[in-house]
């Protein structure tokens, strides 16, 4: 029997113990946000926070998160669905294409956010060169996590003179 | 040269058929596919059931439907796969219909012949008719639509989407409604309809005081009649084309509630999880199977042999994997004769000396190259070569498959659906009819998902064991068991005369695919080619890559021009503009491009910049990249680029879809490799198929060019044949090395 706290809920399930709380909290908690990417660690598509620390779901086995708590991209807004500046960032700056690495690119940048409140270029390439974007749209993350900083005014405010 | 007018290439339109864009000759022998597919006498009754199923909703015709609350809902036929073209699809039938912008929703056409895409699959069987408006008037009702229904011409793909789709269906689509709109209100009004106005979902009649919601004659609206060419705005009274406005998928991928074809989770359906093993060599069968010790693993369900692949099913796809990974199973010999990458290049080389200096099948002609190389001042020559590719979408393959009393239904992320349906149907003598694809977002996919298999597997899978499925590949299947962008090896001859003009221009390459013209250096005036193709086997099967031979020859094409600007001891920019003279989009383009990176400056520490132009997809691309080697290995410090697409639609969009490509193209040209060893592929996930991170890309800007008066460009290709060489040109003007074959980071290693 697992138990852990998901996304502040706490979750108690039988469950293989070596199984990776990728496959745990999707096939078993039905919560889809978090991405399969490559199996192995080496993509971040299914980056969760473990004791709020990035962490590569499909590579962390269940049994880690005994008594412990995840939060994933569902967890990461507010109580009443009120985004963080991040995702308003994301949004401002147009940064998702496919979006599917997204989730794991947002609590990437959370965690980097939440311990450096104003990350230099070199701290955003440190914490987000884990996190591959087969669309490209690392120069936007990048954009979005100084808008999020207050580093850059959001897009809409420096493009003012373009619709 | 290659002249792409019919008349002047009347082989051009039976080579387009024949090769197919997608490879799997679904598209119709030849027949022009003509008509904006908004068919007349409004086929509303038959399609409202599958589009309009909400309380009060009522379709106006087959592409809008609005709803009591006001809402205007664009249908859209083709996929999102990260392009934007849900969005501005929306965008260009909001304007044409003067709806409010926050009032309009973006819905997936179903997987209905209704909703084929007449003019994308027109634009690749007949590209020439493309922009000859005559074409596009007469509506020929069904026979066209009937046409594009037989060749499963639902299609994404092509960076196709806005210029085709947009310009001929949605647009018309939006006026059209915009006019049933009108003349019902008219006739409730007792008004004539050319005195209502319309704006921001509303219907005004400023002389009577009147004035309604479009919702209130929505109904009406369907029982109008359909105008088939409705007047379409002009560029001065676009409201909603051509401004960034903001993507209506977006909120839902940053809070984790878009759902991609790998979230599929039907309602009312308990899905098991399969894992599927392919033949490690295209073609091989299964001998025989040893799943012993995968029988008694935790979770597992069912171990099945399907003669061409094997499935494990499991509760969870997680348990299905691993207990895989520990079947063995014993493959046929495989039938081709190539085992190794130098197998592969070997039979390339064999094919280019057995043609000779003139054999070979011609791809385009001009002048005379023969007598041109023997009044050549200077010869150069030079061997390119470039490996075979994997897409690697971040979204492994899936397909969720439910079998049930002779109805199929599937879930899975496609850019053909129709094709998909006729792959299960094919595959499983399922009819057609009752098959349902499913297809929610892409999670990438640059040309990956134009194929039916991976559907046909699932659905296999789905009717063995007798429960719904969702079949889920593992990223090193992915890797290992697709279909894939050609390796190529590409020979060219220059001949220069005494002040360094490009006089002869010879090349023989072996792949040659789609769009035909990509091997033609048809932007410069050089007055004597010759462009031949020898054929050449390839082992791997052949896939549509981002930018397709674009891919390839972009690159091919702008090394060797920069070589013989070198040779020329010309300046590379300088070298290309005086071939330009008569092209003044691409002279405006390359001269921004100038500007912006500021070519001409003087160089500092181990910097350098390249440059290269490539038009594609109807949309020239110029982009520049400067390289810092102080470290010994090529470091990107900036990139530039301007396109001109004629008009474009949504320029931050754009402008994303512009940084993406040169993204997709530079990660390719720095690390992409996939080599061949006894017929297999030796790389199989992200650790050793590198991709460029984060801390690789450097700030990208992009300028557009409106040059209006031409046909729409296309976005989602045109950014990626350009990047590759602007960085080897930058290497070259760094160091003095040339790079003739990809990709470039182990040559620094």
């Amino acid at each position: 029997m697992a138990k852990f706290t998901l996304n502040e809920e706490p979750v108690e399930l039988d469950v293989d113990p070596a199984m990776p709380i990728l496959w745990v909290v999707r096939e078993k908690l039905g919560q889809n946000g978090t991405k399969f990417g490559c199996g192995i660690a080496a993509c971040g598509a299914c980056t969760v926070h473990l004791d709020g620390v990035p962490v590569r779901s499909c590579s962390t086995a269940v049994a880690e998160a005994e008594g412990r708590t995840v939060t994933t991209i569902e967890g990461v807004a507010g109580p009443e669905g009120e985004l963080t500046a991040i995702q308003k960032a994301w949004i401002s700056e147009q940064v998702p294409q496919c979006g599917y690495c997204q989730s794991g690119q947002i609590m990437s940048a959370t965690a980097l956010l939440r311990d450096n409140p104003s990350p230099s270029d070199e701290d955003i390439n440190a914490a987000m060169s884990g996190n591959i974007c087969r669309c490209g749209t690392y120069t936007r993350i990048r954009r979005a996590i100084k808008v999020a900083s207050g580093q850059l005014e959001p897009r809409e405010v420096r493009e003012s003179g373009e619709a | 040269m290659n002249d792409l007018t019919p008349e002047k290439n009347p082989s051009r339109l039976a080579k387009w058929s024949r090769r197919g864009f997608i490879g799997a000759g679904v598209l119709a022998g030849g027949g022009l596919l003509i008509g904006i597919g908004v068919r007349s006498g409004n086929p509303i009754d038959a399609l409202a059931p599958k589009v309009a199923a909400g309380e009060g909703e009522q379709l106006v015709n087959s592409w809008v439907k609005i709803d009591t609350d006001n809402i205007v809902t664009a249908i859209v036929p083709h996929c999102e796969m990260g392009q934007g073209a849900h969005s501005v699809l929306a965008q260009m039938l909001a304007d044409e219909l003067d709806a409010a912008w926050d009032k309009v929703r973006v819905m997936q056409a179903p997987t209905d012949g209704s909703y084929i895409v007449t003019d994308t699959a027109r634009m690749f069987v007949a590209p020439f008719t493309m922009n000859a408006a005559d074409w596009i008037e007469p509506t020929w009702d069904g026979l066209f639509t009937q046409i594009g229904r037989f060749a499963d011409a639902l299609i994404t793909g092509g960076s196709s989407s806005i210029r085709t789709t947009g310009q001929h269906q949605m647009r018309v689509a939006g006026a059209a409604a915009r006019t049933m709109l009108k003349g019902a209100a008219a006739d409730a009004w007792g008004v004539p309809a050319k005195e209502i106005e319309t704006r921001d979902s509303t219907l005004i009649h400023t002389a009577s005081g009147k004035s309604a919601p479009y919702a209130e004659f929505a109904t009406a609206a369907a029982e109008q009649p359909m105008d088939q060419s409705p007047k379409l705005k002009d560029p001065s009274q676009y409201r909603l084309m051509g401004k960034s406005k903001a993507r209506t998928d977006i909120p839902s991928k940053v809070d984790g509630t878009a759902i991609f074809g790998m979230d599929a989770a039907p309602e009312g359906l308990d899905l098991s999880y399969a894992a599927t093993l392919r033949a490690p060599v295209p073609g091989q069968r299964v001998v025989s199977m040893d799943a012993m010790r995968a029988k008694g693993m935790r979770g597992v369900l069912q171990i099945l042999n399907l003669g061409d692949f094997v499935a494990v099913v499991a509760d969870s796809y997680w348990q299905a994997q691993q207990a895989l990974n520990t079947v063995k199973v014993e493959w046929t010999k495989p039938e081709s004769a190539i085992g190794s990458t130098q197998d592969q290049f070997d039979a390339y080389a064999a094919a280019i000396d057995a043609a000779g200096a003139t054999g070979g099948e011609e791809a385009a002609a001009k002048g005379d190259a023969a007598s041109a190389f023997e009044q050549a001042a200077t010869i150069i020559e030079a061997e390119y070569k470039v490996p075979y590719l994997a897409h690697a979408p971040m979204e492994p393959i899936n397909c969720t498959a439910h079998v049930k009393d002779g109805k199929c239904d599937v879930w899975t992320s496609t850019q053909v659906p129709l094709m998909v349906r006729t792959g299960i149907s094919d595959a499983t003598g399922i009819p057609k009819d009752a098959i349902n694809v499913h297809h929610p977002y892409l999670g990438g996919s640059f040309g990956r998902r134009l194929e039916a298999v991976y559907a046909t597997m699932a659905v296999r899978i789905a009717q063995a064991t007798g429960y719904p499925v969702k079949s889920v590949w593992s990223r090193e299947e992915d890797t290992q068991k697709a279909l894939y962008r050609p390796a190529e090896l590409s020979r060219f001859k220059g001949g220069l005369d005494d002040a360094g003009k490009l006089i002869a221009y010879d090349n023989i390459f072996t792949q040659r695919h789609d769009p035909a013209e990509a091997s033609v250096p048809g932007i410069y005036a050089i007055p004597n080619t010759s462009v031949r193709v020898a054929e050449a086997p390839l082992h791997l099967p052949f896939a549509a890559w981002r930018s397709v031979d674009h891919s390839q020859h972009g690159w091919f094409i702008e090394s060797f021009i920069d070589e013989a600007a070198h040779a020329a001891d010309a300046d590379p920019l300088d070298y290309r503009l005086a071939m330009l003279e008569g092209s003044p989009r691409h002279v405006a383009v390359l001269k921004k491009l100038a500007e912006m990176s500021e070519w001409s400056a003087a160089r500092t520490g181990g910097r350098a910049k390249g440059l290269a132009i490539v038009e594609s997809f109807g949309t020239i691309v110029a982009e520049a990249i400067e390289v810092d080697m102080s470290s010994g290995s090529p470091k990107m410090t900036n990139i530039w680029a301007v396109a001109d697409a004629g008009y474009v639609m949504n320029p931050d969009g754009f402008r994303n879809q512009m940084e993406g490509g040169m993204v997709y193209g530079l990660t390719a040209a720095m690390y992409g490799e996939l080599d061949l060893e006894d017929g297999t592929i030796v790389q199989s996930n992200f650790h050793d198929y590198r991709m460029l991170r984060m801390d690789e890309v450097p700030e990208i800007k992009v300028a557009i060019i409106n040059s209006g008066d031409v046909p729409v460009g296309g976005a989602g290709e045109p950014g990626l044949p350009p990047a590759a060489p602007a960085l080897t040109n930058a290497i070259f003007a760094a160091t003095g090395k040339r790079i003739r074959e990809l990709p470039i980071a182990k040559q620094f290693a």
